[in-house]
């Protein structure tokens, strides 16, 4: 099973235009990365919020409603967050908007 | 007996006028509560009867008569609150380490280790995993198929801003305000050369011994998104006059000031002067502009002041300028005869050159490079009536430059020096500032003394501005364009800063606009030309007739005998041409009537002999 896991996060990893991935779990701890850890800690703590204020503006529109993706378009780049079940294991990646 | 006066029960009235005390006692058994009442009719019965008591009325004075009003309403007034300003900073909050269970300490490398790897053990974990892995993917792939930002029409977009003339505006963005209580001048501007999200600007009183004691002698450097708070203040000796950042490091600034001292700041440093030039060296009047030299130290710069100096200095050594010229117009370098400088012009591209205004309304073209003094001042062009405050080449096209002085502004040709080349009306109130916009070589700005700022497109109307705006009820002091064209700040007598932004058809630049300008230039400068040439043309002649005049009448020569003697000149003339003429018709005259007479003869000799036609035009002929 861990090496299925492996080989889905390598697959991303290897898209293009790709410029890392972050695996947090629900206490902010990053278990995966492959940034720095002070980028890392510090993208943890702000997706966090977000993704809670997003997740309870769905469900406060359509409470049958509930937040599959978010993703956050910058001028430099692109964040890419996907939250988990009850875990809140976000997987999200820094991509580069193409015409950049 | 006693139970009827048990049984009485008195009922009292009272009543109270004024101050007698009207009773009246009306008595009922106490068995006949109760009981129902058995009404009678009888006639009235007076009682009281008070009659009014005239001489009371000496106790009491007639009121004044007095309007009142009254409402049947709810009584309102009006109040005012305001908050007491609250002041925020923003900070952030730099969050370090993640929420690790309280018995693993994160600095060891192997427990956390220990622990990641064994929440990727966990199967709940995986299966997350590989759901989120899932939409991941397609998400990414979406991204790499298209790409959603991707400009279309990019080309047709320029033809249909063109088609769509939108009429020029200017809208104020933010205002600066003086945070002190005594308000001074804005005197200076200057845009950050990077990024121009700081603008400088220095304030003074400019007024002749008029500052008052308690004014304070900052300057501040404003970031305009925060109009509330100066992001830094400098603190000088003196006032600032001027302000300028150093275009190759945006930390340094150098400031002239209102004691002639000349002093530079690195803005990482803090906010006092980090080195100030020596009083003795200094100039003697306040220094009203500096200009930053290209060189290859890039710490060179010049000023200029009013004692008529200008001095050229490094900033690394600032006890004694470099170099320095005396503006006299004689060339002598007397100090006395000086011009005072009031603006200097200085183009990148032409370093050896620079340009000075003048107090006495010239502008003074130096040559930087010359050995002597007296060759250094190369020429002077006059026109104004007064100081010029602002002067400036044109980026486009460096041989015109504007000059901003009394009730004008003028666009010069370096060429031409008895006139400029084009010029405004005389306006209602005095120019104080003006400065060409950089990005269109057809615009320019100019601020009023009553607080209006123009914007002039020569190639769309000469008469008037294009655009004029009321910014204030105060004078506007100065002016400046961002690099972009698009922002300019304005500085006022109350130390107002306004930032205000143009409408995008006034900063970006119109197709064949380059060359429209060039050539209107270029006809202005010839027909200046044409007339520089005809005015000496005319002067040459005027010379050479008083000296003719001179010699034909030997030592008289009153000004008066000769136009007398111009007037029988004429008079004769007169008299010949037409006397000329008289003669050559009446010679005419003759001709003619001795051709008539021999036609005449021919004629009846022919129209015996031959068809009338032909002997009929001959008469003809003749006639």
């Amino acid at each position: 099973m861990t090496a299925e896991v492996e080989e889905t996060i390598k697959r991303i990893q290897s898209q293009k235009g790709v410029q890392g991935i972050i695996i947090v779990n629900a206490e902010g701890i990053p278990i995966k990365s492959t940034l720095d850890n002070s980028s890392t800690v510090q993208y943890a703590g702000n997706v966090h919020q977000l993704l809670m204020k997003a997740r309870g503006m769905v469900r406060d529109i359509d409470p049958q409603n509930d937040l599959t993706f978010l993703r956050v378009r910058s001028k430099k780049n692109e964040i890419m967050i996907a939250p988990g079940k009850e875990m809140y294991a976000f997987l999200f990646r820094i991509q580069k908007p193409k015409q950049m | 007996m006693t139970s009827l006066i048990e049984g009485i029960w008195h009922i009292l009235f009272y009543v109270c006028m004024s101050k007698m005390e009207i009773v009246y006692v009306y008595t009922k058994k106490r068995s006949e509560f109760g009981r129902q009442c058995n009404f009678s009719d009888r006639p009235a019965e007076l009682h009281v009867d008070i009659l009014p008591d005239i001489s009371l009325a000496a106790n009491f004075t007639v009121r004044d008569p007095c309007n009142v009003t009254v409402q049947c309403a709810e009584e309102m007034s009006e109040h005012e609150v305001n908050t007491e300003r609250f002041e925020s900073e923003s900070r952030g909050i730099n969050h370090v380490e993640g929420g690790w269970p309280k018995d693993l300490n994160p600095e060891d490398m192997e427990v956390t280790i220990r622990y990641r790897k064994k929440v990727e053990k966990d199967e709940h974990y995986q299966n997350t995993i590989m759901q989120i892995a899932g939409l991941m993917e397609h998400c990414c792939k979406q991204n790499n198929a298209t790409d959603i930002y991707q400009e279309f029409f990019e080309e047709e977009d320029d033809e249909v801003v063109e088609e769509s003339e939108e009429q020029p505006s200017a809208k104020t963005i933010n205002v600066f305000r003086d945070p002190n209580e005594v308000k001074r001048t804005a005197t200076s501007l200057c845009w950050h050369p990077d990024g121009n999200h700081k603008l400088a600007v220095a304030y003074s009183s400019l007024e002749f011994q008029r500052a008052p004691n308690d004014m304070s002698f900052d300057s501040y450097i404003w970031d305009i998104e925060n109009p509330n708070k100066p992001e830094m203040t400098l603190k000088p000796v003196s006032p600032l006059v001027c302000l300028e950042y150093n275009p190759k490091d945006s930390h340094i600034l150098v400031g002239g000031s209102y004691n002639g001292q000349i002093a530079y700041w690195d803005t990482r440093k803090g906010s006092q002067p980090a080195e100030m030039s020596t009083i003795e060296h200094s100039h003697r009047d306040p220094v009203y502009k500096v200009i930053w030299l290209q060189s290859k130290t890039g710490t060179d710069i010049f000023s200029a002041s009013t004692d008529g100096q200008v001095l050229w200095w490094d900033i690394r050594k600032m006890s004694e300028p470099f170099e320095r010229l005396v503006l006299d117009p004689s060339k002598k370098g007397n100090l006395d005869n000086a011009l005072g400088a009031v603006s200097l012009e200085f183009e990148t591209t032409m370093p050896t050159k620079f340009m000075v205004g003048t107090e006495q309304g010239l502008v003074v073209s130096c040559n930087r490079k010359a050995k002597t003094p007296a060759e250094k001042i190369v020429c002077t062009y006059s026109g104004h009536h007064g100081p010029i405050y602002a002067l400036q080449r044109n980026p486009f096209f460096p041989k015109n430059f504007l000059t901003v002085a009394d009730w004008t502004a003028r666009i010069w040709s370096e060429d031409i020096k008895e006139s400029s080349i084009m010029w405004t009306k005389y306006h209602m109130a005095h120019l104080l500032d003006g400065c060409w916009s950089p990005v269109r070589p057809s615009v320019f700005f100019t601020v009023k003394m009553d607080g209006t700022l123009d914007v002039w497109d020569i190639l769309f109307k000469q008469n008037d501005p294009t655009l004029s705006l009321k910014v204030c009820d105060e004078a506007l002091c100065s002016i400046r364009v961002q690099d972009n064209g698009r922002f300019l700040g304005c500085g006022s007598q109350l130390g107002t800063t306004t930032l205000l932004e143009v409408s995008a058809g006034l900063c970006t630049l119109q197709k064949n606009e380059k060359a429209m300008v060039s050539e209107m230039f270029e006809r202005e400068t010839k027909r200046e030309k044409i007339l520089e040439a005809r005015h000496r043309e005319m002067r040459l002649k005027e010379r050479s007739r008083s000296e003719q005049s001179r010699e034909d009448e030997g030592k008289e020569a009153d000004g008066e005998e000769s136009t007398e003697e111009l007037v029988a000149r004429a008079e004769r003339e007169f008299f010949d041409i037409m006397e000329a003429e008289k003669k050559k018709e009446w010679n005419e005259e003759r001709q003619r009537e001795k051709e008539k007479g021999v036609c005449e003869e021919k004629d009846f000799q022919e129209e015996h002999e031959t068809n009338g036609v032909s002997s009929f035009t001959r008469r003809e002929i003749s006639l």
